[in-house]
């Protein structure tokens, strides 16, 4: 299956309120989906006998610039028996404060990676996937403040009382 | 939104834990962790209920690193992510940015082989390492000191080769750091035939060894289903029983032209995806990367020979800016799928996100999973076969 063989079965599926775009401008094309429909979305792409998405291979948490106000969440998910790979793209706006994270429904109980995945990009991009079962961060110590791969992050002068030169 | 409620949740289980149950915190600083690794486990007797892995302590953010350099700057970093194959490591990364470049068919052909030659020698050695730590963890001491002799050998080649014995820093883009030195094939024709009959060796001293089998076989089972969840890869996968190599599956480098095997689990001593069978797997690997080599070998002292003008950089742009795009890259690394995703804006020589995807991270993830009820001994036995290196679980 092509990428625009699987856009139309999903379009099919689901309407275009849920499959929003695409994007083509480099050589792997990305599918665009409504973020609060990822996790059927998902579901659909790995129970499909006709597509069989079943290994997900990575989740990015894409922070689009300090002036943006926009995250993305990249989702690179292969199909093993069709030898398949689809890249989903879902985005949020958010206004980068720190009590009020972008919110992306987790997709761990499609793919049991994506725990793990998912908790890092919380801990290092601060980006909240809502319904996982276990959102600790994972790399950082449990007492880190802030999420050091936004564009924004400023280190840190202190760390519990320590000037850090 | 309560952010921490995961975290309160957690510190709740462990103060909320029965009497009976132990908390045993197994690292960070233990030999059978294989580096800085925390497994905190609940324990009921000797039976283990609950593993709870804490990562982290090797943590330097690879990815803020590769934000803020340029290409042929983060090369050394991505070496440190799986410092025990960083050749494949930095094969990967350069691959990437080459095929984001569009020069990836420019590649002369000598090049590709001897990235292919190298990137095979990195796999025996971090498979020696893998297979002698694993026979240490079991209680098996000999194994380990003729595995490390055997590497010691391909160290002294790529320290030849690059100037370094564990990160080489050797492949860059659109080329090479140097060309192979005067002598190096035949010096690794000669390593090539050393080396053979030691895995015959290896083999009768630790594979078909009674005490090892009755200590792996049957145990920390991994069935297909679950290891693809998980999103497991290379010889993790491989020993559950699926023939999925990215070096056959995508095709990349010289692999097109070069003739081996993928060896898989096939449950000989006891079911298919045990820790033996995992261990096998690595075994068998090294014996097809001595063909690749040979293969390799073969054509870089024939028709591909070293001529006095060859000049490893010439292909080498001089500004790396790719145009703006996304890419995932993935490559098959010793411990499985490595993979980087770019995401460039066409401005600018430093990209706008790189994020990698460490192999042994997801075969990690699955610990928990594999560990439910099995003994104390048998959960150092399951993580050792999972052969994790901590420098590219914490990135």
């Amino acid at each position: 299956m092509t990428f625009d063989d699987i856009k139309a079965l999903l379009l099919d599926k689901f309407g275009d309120q849920v499959i929003i775009g695409e994007e083509k401008t480099g050589m792997q094309p990305a599918l665009l989906v409504e973020a609060s429909q990822i996790v059927s979305v998902c579901r659909e792409l790995r129970d499909n006998p006709s597509t069989y998405f079943d290994f997900l291979n990575l989740i990015s948490a894409v922070d689009h610039g300090a002036e943006a106000n926009r995250f993305s969440v990249v989702y690179h998910i292969t199909s093993i028996p069709y030898q398949n790979f689809i890249t989903l793209k879902v985005s949020v706006e958010n206004d980068r404060s720190l009590n009020n994270l972008p919110v992306v429904p987790s997709i761990s109980s499609v793919y049991r990676t994506a725990d793990w995945h998912e908790r890092e990009n919380f801990d290092l991009m601060g980006v909240y996937f809502d319904g996982h079962p276990d959102l600790r961060r994972i790399l950082l110590p449990d007492d880190w403040e802030g999420y050091p791969l936004r564009k924004d992050y400023k280190n840190a002068e202190y760390y519990k009382g320590i000037k850090i030169d | 939104m309560n952010y921490n409620s995961a975290l309160e949740g957690y510190y709740k289980k462990i103060a909320d834990a029965a009497t009976e149950d132990m908390i045993l915190n197994m690292g960070p600083q233990h030999p059978s962790t294989h580096g800085v690794l925390r497994l905190e486990v609940i324990t009921d007797g000797e039976i283990v209920k609950e593993v709870i892995p804490h990562l982290g302590y090797l943590h330097r953010c690879f990815e803020k690193h590769a934000e803020s350099l340029t290409y042929q700057q983060t090369i050394p970093f991505t070496d440190r992510m799986d410092y025990l194959a960083s050749m494949i490591n930095s094969h990967a990364f350069v691959m990437g940015v080459e095929r984001m470049l569009g020069i990836d068919k420019d590649i002369p052909k000598r090049i590709e082989y001897i990235r292919v030659l190298v990137c095979e020698l990195n796999r025996i050695a971090s498979h020696l390492i893998a297979i002698g730590t694993y026979g240490i963890d079991i209680g098996a001491f000999t194994p380990f000191l003729w595995c490390f002799r055997d590497r010691e050998h391909i160290t002294n080649m790529l320290e030849w080769a690059s100037g370094s014995r564990l990160l080489y820093n050797y492949i860059w883009v659109g080329g090479l750091f140097y060309d192979l030195p005067v002598g190096f094939e035949e010096r690794c024709r000669e390593f090539v035939e050393y080396f053979k009959p030691k895995i015959v060796e290896l083999n009768e001293l630790l594979t078909d060894n009674q005490i090892f089998i009755d200590r792996t076989a049957n145990v920390g089972i991994l069935p297909l289903d679950v290891a693809i969840n998980y999103g497991c890869s290379g010889p993790m996968l491989r020993a559950s029983g699926l023939k999925w190599d990215l070096r056959r599956i995508d095709n990349y480098s010289a692999y097109t032209e070069i003739d081996f095997d993928i060896p898989v689990g096939k449950g000989e001593m006891g079911s298919v995806g045990d820790c033996w069978d995992r261990y096998k797997v690595r075994v068998d690997e090294v014996e097809q990367s001595l063909k690749i080599i040979e293969q390799c070998l073969d054509r870089l002292q024939k028709e591909l020979k070293r001529t006095p003008d060859f000049d490893p950089r010439a292909k080498m742009p001089r500004k790396i800016t790719p145009k703006a795009q996304d890419y995932y890259m993935r490559a098959e690394d010793a411990r499985g799928e490595i993979g980087f995703y770019f995401m460039t804006d066409g401005r600018t020589e430093i990209p706008l996100r790189v994020k990698a995807r460490g192999p042994s991270f997801n075969n990690l993830s699955v610990i928990s999973e594999m560990s439910k009820g099995v003994m104390i001994a048998d959960l150092i036995a399951i993580l050792g076969s999972i052969d994790i290196v901590l420098g590219e679980v914490d990135r």
